[in-house]
């Protein structure tokens, strides 16, 4: 019995302690101890670490590269923005309408992710980035071109803010549901099977395995929570600009999963909510010409630990000085000895 | 008359993307990557331009076309090397990463702001009513000199015949006798040595840079490459030439103009659903 708890407790250390943030948030926002400025950090950490989970999903697990998931979450934050901007007169600005937005957001989202995922099923790994590439341009530019009435058009899409400040809150449950729900997925039969086909798609086909559906539902998934992140955006800001969903965004966000570790949940939420907090810390520290530095240091760590972990010359390295490669050398002592 | 007008400046913008589609469908054949640091060879030609631009225009065109070159081999050796080998996953993320460095290093070295430079005022040829800049011919005139060039090279010298061996079967190649990593390393010369030329042309036509104005041009023409078949070297210069043709047709009816860039990648998405290899690309069946 002791030992069922402990494995529970430790394959749900990343929920458990969501969990645990979410409340001490909740409590220091009711105590209203916390400064604003933290608090659009902690919206932002959230964020991030929904969008990065999401696409972990999709990179670390399916093992497809998306180069659009940026282009979701534009989908999610203008027609989710779009709900809760509409609604806000007959239903006030309260969990409701956050609720029907969240939802309206992420459906929208996820039928854009079975759009995408339908090409997916015929194309292999570079043909299915460039779609998705594709994919993310062509909703930006589809956003930035409508009226004013409508979505903005170039100006932006004006959406109400969150009437309460404690709505950090709401992001990190939110980022506990995410999380959640993808843990429990990967964790399944329906998760083995996604891994299977990272793994080698022909031996997943041969063994029975329907490498279509499974891939739907890893994008659609993906792209759910992806609009969802981009609600929750859409209610951080006033204004949501269809040019903050760039290419470079989709980007960042794979640079934070690569970071993380591809394959590695607890990696990514780590890597979320270091990424962003650099990033504003940097952002602080290095002024004016120097901004460009953080770019730079990002692309250099990003190269350098994409190579030392695939490189094939490096392998015999990576064994030696792994924490893997440790335990692994102590197991064979302790069986030896 | 406006139709032919339209139909030249697409060619001609066509024959810029089909140049650097070059440079990626080359690399992809030989090295079986996708080069995303492609599009920011384009840039850092473009900045080589005008630091040499105070000499004289033709040495400053050779001048970024040589550093272009030197720049995808360092690339190749420092990042692409020694991945080779490893999941293509891999290497794409380390492309992107190659991506960011370069965009990052030219905004550290001349501020993020736009540069604004004229390589040559070569006025306007009037035909009767038609109107062309001469820059509309010459860029035209030297895309489709470069791909003939290209193409006997590639069909008759004997580093070109090795290029096409390598990308048809690299252990086989070897066992041939060939050094497939200098090939590779050629391949990755000539393919930034275009992109630097295509800067060239870009410039001519719109004489604004800044550090990121090589990603745009970049993707659109890795776009051509994938509709033509990537891989397939006649399949870049096609898909180059119908992706300048559309966008030029495009921005030409005021309806429809400010959803070019939509238009291109939407064609893009459901060429590959109808036809996975692209245009002119062979369909390779994978086997266990």
């Amino acid at each position: 019995m002791k030992k069922i708890l402990n494995s529970n407790i430790k394959n749900y250390a990343a929920l458990i302690l969501l969990a645990v943030l979410t409340v001490v948030f909740a409590v220091l926002s009711l105590c209203g101890a916390l400064k604003t400025s933290t608090a659009y950090l902690l919206e932002e950490i959230a964020i991030k670490i929904i969008l990065a989970l999401s696409l972990s999903l999709v990179v670390g697990f399916l093992g497809e590269l998306s180069l659009g998931h940026a282009g979701f979450m534009c989908v999610g934050a203008y027609l989710g923005g779009k709900t809760a901007a509409l609604l806000v007169n007959p239903l006030g600005n309260g969990l409701l309408t956050l609720a029907v937005a969240l939802v309206v957001g992420g459906i929208c989202a996820g039928l854009c992710g079975f759009l995408i995922g339908l090409p997916a099923l015929r194309l292999r790994g570079d043909y299915l980035a460039i779609t998705t590439l594709a994919f993310g341009e062509i909703v930006r530019t589809l956003f930035q071109n409508t009226s004013e009435q409508s979505f903005g058009g170039p100006i932006g899409l004006a959406t109400p803010r969150f009437e309460k400040s404690f709505f950090y809150v709401i992001c990190f449950a939110m980022a506990a549901i995410t999380l959640f729900v993808i843990q429990n997925l990967i964790r399944s039969k329906h998760g083995r099977a996604i891994k299977a086909i990272r793994d080698n798609e022909i031996a997943a086909k041969a063994t029975g395995i329907n490498v279509t559906r499974y891939k739907l539902i890893g994008f659609v998934l993906s792209a759910v929570f992806a609009g969802i992140a981009g609600v929750l955006y859409s209610y951080t800001k006033f204004n949501v600009s269809s040019q903050t969903f760039d290419y470079n965004y989709s980007i960042e966000i794979l640079v934070i999963v690569v970071l993380g570790g591809m394959g590695s949940i607890n990696g990514s939420i780590i890597s979320a909510v270091l990424i962003t907090f650099l990033n504003r810390e940097l952002a602080n520290v290095l002024t004016g010409n120097l901004a460009v530095l953080k770019d730079l240091i990002y692309a250099l760590i990003l190269i350098a630990i994409v190579i030392y972990t695939n490189a094939p010359a490096l392998k015999n390295f990576r064994e030696k000085y792994s924490i893997e490669g440790f335990k692994k050398r102590r197991k064979e002592k302790e069986q030896n000895g | 008359m406006e139709f032919l007008i339209t139909l030249v400046n697409g060619l001609s913008l066509g024959g810029i993307y089909a140049m650097i589609a070059l440079g990626y469908t080359m690399v992809y054949g030989i090295a079986k990557m996708l080069n995303f640091a492609h599009g920011d060879i384009i840039m850092v030609g473009g900045y080589t331009v005008l630091l040499f631009l105070s000499v004289n225009p033709i040495v400053a065109i050779i001048a970024s076309m040589i550093f272009c070159m030197l720049v995808g081999i360092v690339v190749e050796k420092f990042a692409y090397k020694p991945l080779r080998g490893a999941s293509p996953l891999a290497v794409l993320i380390t492309a992107i990463g190659v991506s960011f460095l370069l965009q990052s290093i030219s905004q550290m070295i001349f501020g993020s702001a736009p540069k604004f430079i004229v390589i040559a005022d070569l006025g306007i040829l009037k035909i009767g009513e038609l109107a062309i800049g001469y820059s509309t011919i010459i860029t035209l005139a030297c895309s489709v000199i470069v791909m003939i060039a290209l193409s006997v090279f590639v069909k008759f010298s004997k580093t070109g015949r090795a290029m096409v061996a390598v990308s048809e079967d690299k252990g086989a190649a070897q066992l041939m006798g060939i050094n497939v990593n200098s090939i590779i390393t050629i391949t990755f010369a000539i393919g930034s040595a275009l992109a630097a030329l295509a800067s060239v042309f870009f410039l001519l036509k719109a004489p604004t840079m800044t550090p990121s104005f090589g990603s745009l041009p970049g993707i659109k023409a890795f776009t051509a490459a994938v509709i033509g078949g990537i891989g397939s070297i006649p399949g870049a210069m096609l898909g180059g030439l119908l992706l300048g043709i559309i966008e030029c047709f495009a921005q030409a009816v005021p309806a429809i103009s400010p959803y070019t860039d939509a238009i291109e990648f939407s064609i893009l998405i459901v060429l590959l659903l109808v036809k996975p290899s692209g245009l002119l690309g062979k369909m390779r069946r994978e086997k266990v």
